[in-house]
């Protein structure tokens, strides 16, 4: 290991630096200058700090992009870590878009603030391969998270909201620090990488050892425990409907997209860099202890609970809760294949899934501005009075089943064709590829539910035209159009994700 | 050129979702003039299509990181169904012309239907085709949710899941066949040339086949149909009848059974008779013609009766693809064309003209109405379509069900004595609802039910006295002579057809299912 001064390290990580340098930025122009100031002015104002910070980092990452390994995997900078952190920026400046003009809370700078710090702790999470700092950039994240959640102070579900996020959220962190824990006490390591090299002197032989170490069982079972509660699989799934239902539309969009795409990548390395060697195989007829059956399992139960639970929902919130369990369970597939292929899979389909759901909160947040919930007769006749925006929603619900052209559709025909083709020759994981099919056939009931009010119901008597504020239609419809345009041609993003893969070396 | 048919119907939709509000008539002009685009393409390459073989239309990298490719080809087999669905949409639009709430919407979704229908008769890679397939989906299940009649979200959502749950088995197919090839291209032509393993077309075919089959009223598979058509507005109903279950049989030919030949193969043990997929299919395709007919035989509703009239008809499709003979095949697209004329026309009687003047459906209310008078139109049309439908010579229903029997014939012999059956069933339905429809007389009714009938027959006469029925429009007589014409230039001279169908069904393509013993 080289040594490191502080210059070069702040050097590193200065797109971080410059999100949270506009993270506190926001919160002194609030302070400092417009206590007296329009609510509207100062989340303007807040805004436009914000998305420059982001759009700066962006710019940086793009025309210096640096790759480095320090500080035993404390900071491993990638061609791949920093295209995933651009994406996670890109769903951060799209999130404070969509909250522009909300109603929820007078303290946007602080709101603002608090998503700028997320999303810091998200590109450090991302940017690292080691226990110690997964750990942290996930407190750091969660609590920001937990914030965010209950923002709504005059709200009490908002306030459940975040009281059942924080009080699962801590239980899973113990848990996540358990595994790490017994992880570091049986590899002697907190890198990934020194961890996998353990395992490989200790389980590669196979005279000495048939099976997995128990020791090494427990800790990947409370890993996936940890981790599953951030990607929101089953049975780890319970604080996700009533968050979505109550948290503010804006931090409910950012918690199923951006931190969605940082929990996912996050789980894909731990897994597959750090547990490499102790996979186990979740084939049909070939089944071998590891961490890729509990994977197997935890997808199996959230494609099914979470699709047929979702047909039940009167909330469209709830259902869009429900329906990312399901979409979990189908990134677990990804994870669980461990391949080039799947790895690419699976970020294209985390970015793009991202994108959608947080399009369809966009509009869930301004149907609820104007029709004063998000239950599915509140989006009754709703192409009559804001047709764009119903066709947005058209777009997203449609994203989210999976028909083409659109983002979701090759989302899914990609990550099930790298399921199916990483075990070669055997077609070993066809059993959950064809679970996974058939319920994505489920779930276009439910999509079709609120599409059917939207377009077939008639509007309540007296509902005249929603009038959209122009930037958030505008920000909606961009949404909507890289969802098609993603769809339609996919080599976009996946041709970058497979170089970033390829040079980075998975 | 042919790819833009494709073209010409999305810039519709857009060209109609950009058209100001409140306009119906221009909304229907512009439809219109798209959907007589599209046929005056279709057309144009039809002439140029001189031997059926495959013609590329267009042919650029997609997705090339995963070998997907831009592939749109014709041959004879797709210009046939091109023909059907440019001739159906032109019709379509000219007896929706009476359409007026969200006249914009209706027409929008109506040429994407039509648009993803024409995309899934030209794709040559098999996503590209999977994509337009399944785009054919959901405009299908807005235009019956919100232009439909009798149940309509009910019958929309289950068309729209059948339709669904049919396109995931084709996807895993589809998904596993890309992974167990290696090759890394979905392209239609070169998967036909890849040797599964045999074992594994023995699961996949039935997969896909069944995936594609349900769209085509495959029994039991076809409880969607009935009660789709029957809820669809009247164009809705013609293109689903007449275009939108020719794609199932079209996936059928062109995807299950052009990959997977082998599938058909026999298992080499039986189960209670069964030696293969072929016979299981076979007897499926004829257990739809014999029931679908017994069925409409006994329909209350008049538009239940073409409902179930298809399923039947579609039967002699699939029982045609299951024979393995050229004749028999040769008959099955030539039907699959046939019907989609007939049921277009049929359901256009029953649905526009019939219906959206009587407002009743029910065949012992029709009976009363005597609408060969009121509606002499009408009933020329219906009867000269149902006798088509029947299997008179000189019609296209003739010359096609003819060879699928002859195939049938040779192939399995009891079936082709069951599918006759099913024939002399069809004429059996057609001649009831033909009579209580339109030559009905009060006379007929039972005693019993005098008193209805009289209240009927003042209903009648009000009709007579003060509110004749509207007069058929010039656009539905237009239409329904298109489509009479084409029946009977068919029936006069198949060749027009088969010229271009036989050679396609013996391109190298099919190269596979020769070889396993058919054709």
């Amino acid at each position: 290991m080289t040594a490191l001064g502080f210059p070069q390290l702040l050097h590193l990580v200065l797109p971080e630096v410059i999100v949270v340098v506009a993270a506190l930025c926001v919160l002194a122009a609030d302070l400092v200058f417009m206590r007296a100031a329009e609510t509207r002015i100062r989340g303007a104002v807040g805004a436009v700090i914000s998305v420059a910070g982001c759009a700066v980092a962006i710019g940086w990452m793009l025309h210096a992009p640096q790759y480095a390994n320090v500080l035993d995997g404390m900071l491993v900078l990638t061609p791949l870590s920093q295209l995933v952190q651009i994406a996670l920026l890109v769903l951060t400046i799209l999130t404070i878009l969509i909250s522009l003009g909300s109603s929820f809370t007078e303290h946007m700078g602080e709101y603002l603030a608090l998503i700028l710090l997320a999303t810091a702790s998200m590109m450090f999470l991302v940017g690292t391969q080691n226990l110690l700092m997964i750990f942290l950039s996930l407190e750091l994240l969660s609590l920001s998270l937990y914030i965010l959640a209950a923002f709504n102070k005059r709200s009490a579900v908002s306030a459940e909201a975040g009281l059942k996020y924080f009080l699962f959220g801590g239980m899973s962190a113990a848990f996540l620090l358990f595994g790490f824990s017994l992880l570091y006490g049986w590899s002697n390591s907190t890198n990934l990488a020194g961890i996998a090299q353990s395992i490989h002197g200790k389980l590669l032989n196979p005279a000495l050892n048939p099976v997995l170490d128990p020791l090494l069982v427990v800790a990947i079972l409370m890993t996936v425990v940890g981790l599953g509660f951030k990607v929101a699989a089953v049975p780890f799934h319970f604080w996700a409907p009533d968050v979505y239902q109550g948290a503010p539309a804006p931090s409910a969009g950012f918690i199923a997209s951006g931190s969605k795409v940082a929990a996912f990548f996050i789980l894909y390395q731990v897994m597959v860099l750090g547990l490499a060697g102790a996979e186990g195989s979740g084939a049909w007829h070939a089944y071998a202890p590891g961490w890729v059956p509990v994977l197997a399992l935890a997808a199996a139960l959230s494609m099914v609970l979470g699709n047929l639970v979702a047909i039940r929902q009167t909330s469209v919130r709830r259902l869009l809760a429900y329906s990312a369990i399901a979409h979990a369970g189908y990134m677990l597939l990804g994870i669980l294949s461990h391949t080039q292929q799947s790895l690419a899979a699976l970020l294209y389909y985390a970015i793009t899934y991202a994108l959608t759901v947080l399009g369809a909160f966009g509009v869930v947040a301004l149907v609820e501005q104007e029709a004063g919930g998000d239950k599915l007769s509140d989006f009754a006749g709703l192409s009559h009075r804001a047709p764009v925006l119903s066709f947005c929603m058209l777009i997203f619900m449609l994203s989210l089943a999976g028909i083409p052209p659109l983002a979701g559709f090759f989302g899914k025909f990609y990550l099930f064709s790298a399921v199916l083709a990483a075990t070669p020759g055997s077609l070993g994981l066809l059993w959950l590829v064809v679970l996974a099919i058939a319920m994505s056939a489920v779930s276009l009931y439910y999509y079709l539910q609120v599409l059917k009010r939207i377009y077939v119901a008639d509007a309540p008597e007296g509902a005249g035209p929603i009038s959209v504020p122009f930037l958030r239609q505008a920000v909606l419809g961009l949404i909507a159009l890289s969802v098609v345009l993603l769809g339609c041609a996919p080599d976009l993003l996946l041709r970058w994700l497979q170089q970033a893969i390829q040079t980075a070396g998975y | 050129m042919l790819a833009w048919t494709i073209y010409i119907s999305f810039f519709g939709v857009l060209a109609l979702l950009l058209l100001p509000k409140g306009h119906p008539g221009a909304a229907r002009v512009l439809a219109l003039l798209t959907a007589i685009a599209g046929l005056a393409v279709t057309l144009a390459g039809f002439v140029e299509q001189r031997s059926g073989e495959l013609v590329t239309v267009a042919r650029v990298p997609w997705v090339p990181s995963l070998g997907l490719e831009y592939h749109l080809a014709a041959d004879g087999i797709s210009m046939t169904l091109l023909l059907l669905t440019g001739i159906v949409a032109v019709c379509g639009i000219l007896f929706s012309w009476n359409i007026e709430h969200r006249a914009k919407e209706f027409f929008a979704f109506y040429l994407a239907l039509i648009g993803g229908v024409y995309g899934v008769f030209l794709s040559f890679d098999l996503l590209l085709l999977f994509i337009f397939y399944e785009i054919a989906i959901i405009p299908k299940y807005f235009l019956i949710a919100i232009w439909g009649s009798t149940r309509r979200e009910y019958a929309a959502m289950k068309l729209a899941l059948y339709s669904f749950i049919g396109s995931a088995m084709v996807l895993i197919g589809m998904v596993a066949a890309y992974v167990v090839s290696g090759a890394k291209t979905m392209d239609l032509v070169e998967l036909s040339r890849f040797p599964f393993p045999v074992h594994f077309q023995m699961w996949v075919f039935p997969l896909v086949f069944v995936g594609f089959g349900i769209l085509a009223g495959l029994w039991p598979f076809h409880t969607w149909a009935p009660t789709g058509h029957v809820a669809a507005p009247t164009a809705a109903s013609m293109l689903l009848a007449g275009v939108v279950m020719k794609l199932g049989a079209y996936g059928c030919l062109r995807v299950a059974m052009a990959l997977f030949p082998r599938g058909l193969d026999p298992w080499g043990f039986h189960v209670i008779g069964f030696g293969s997929w072929r016979d299981v299919f076979a007897l499926l395709a004829l257990i739809g013609i014999v029931y679908g007919a017994l069925a409409a035989l006994v329909q209350k509703d008049f538009k239940f009766v073409i409902g179930y009239s298809s399923v039947s008809h579609m039967g002699f499709v699939l029982l045609g693809l299951m024979t393995l003979q050229q004749i028999g095949l040769d008959g099955a697209v030539l039907q699959m064309f046939s019907h989609g004329i007939l049921a277009g026309l049929l359901f256009a009687v029953v649905g526009r003209m019939v219906y959206d003047r009587t407002h009743t459906r029910e065949l012992s209310e029709l009976e009363g109405m005597r609408l060969s008078k009121a509606l002499p139109f009408a009933a020329v049309t219906f009867v000269l379509a149902g006798m088509a439908s029947i299997g008179l010579p000189g019609f296209s229903g003739f010359v096609a069900e003819l060879q699928v029997l002859i195939g049938a014939w040779h192939a399995f012999p009891m079936f082709a004595v069951g599918a006759g059956v099913g024939i002399v069933v069809g004429v059996a339905y057609t001649w009831r609802a033909m009579q209580k429809a339109f030559f009905g007389g009060a006379k007929d009714a039972p005693p019993n039910m005098a008193e209805e009938t009289a209240a009927a027959a003042g209903h009648d006469a009000s009709h007579a006295a003060g509110h004749p029925l509207p007069p058929i429009t010039l656009p539905e007589r237009i239409a329904a002579i298109i489509l009479v014409a084409t029946s009977v230039l068919i029936g006069l001279y198949p060749q027009l057809l088969l010229r271009i169908i036989i050679p396609a069904l013996q391109s190298p393509m099919f190269d596979g299912l020769r070889k396993g013993g058919g054709l």
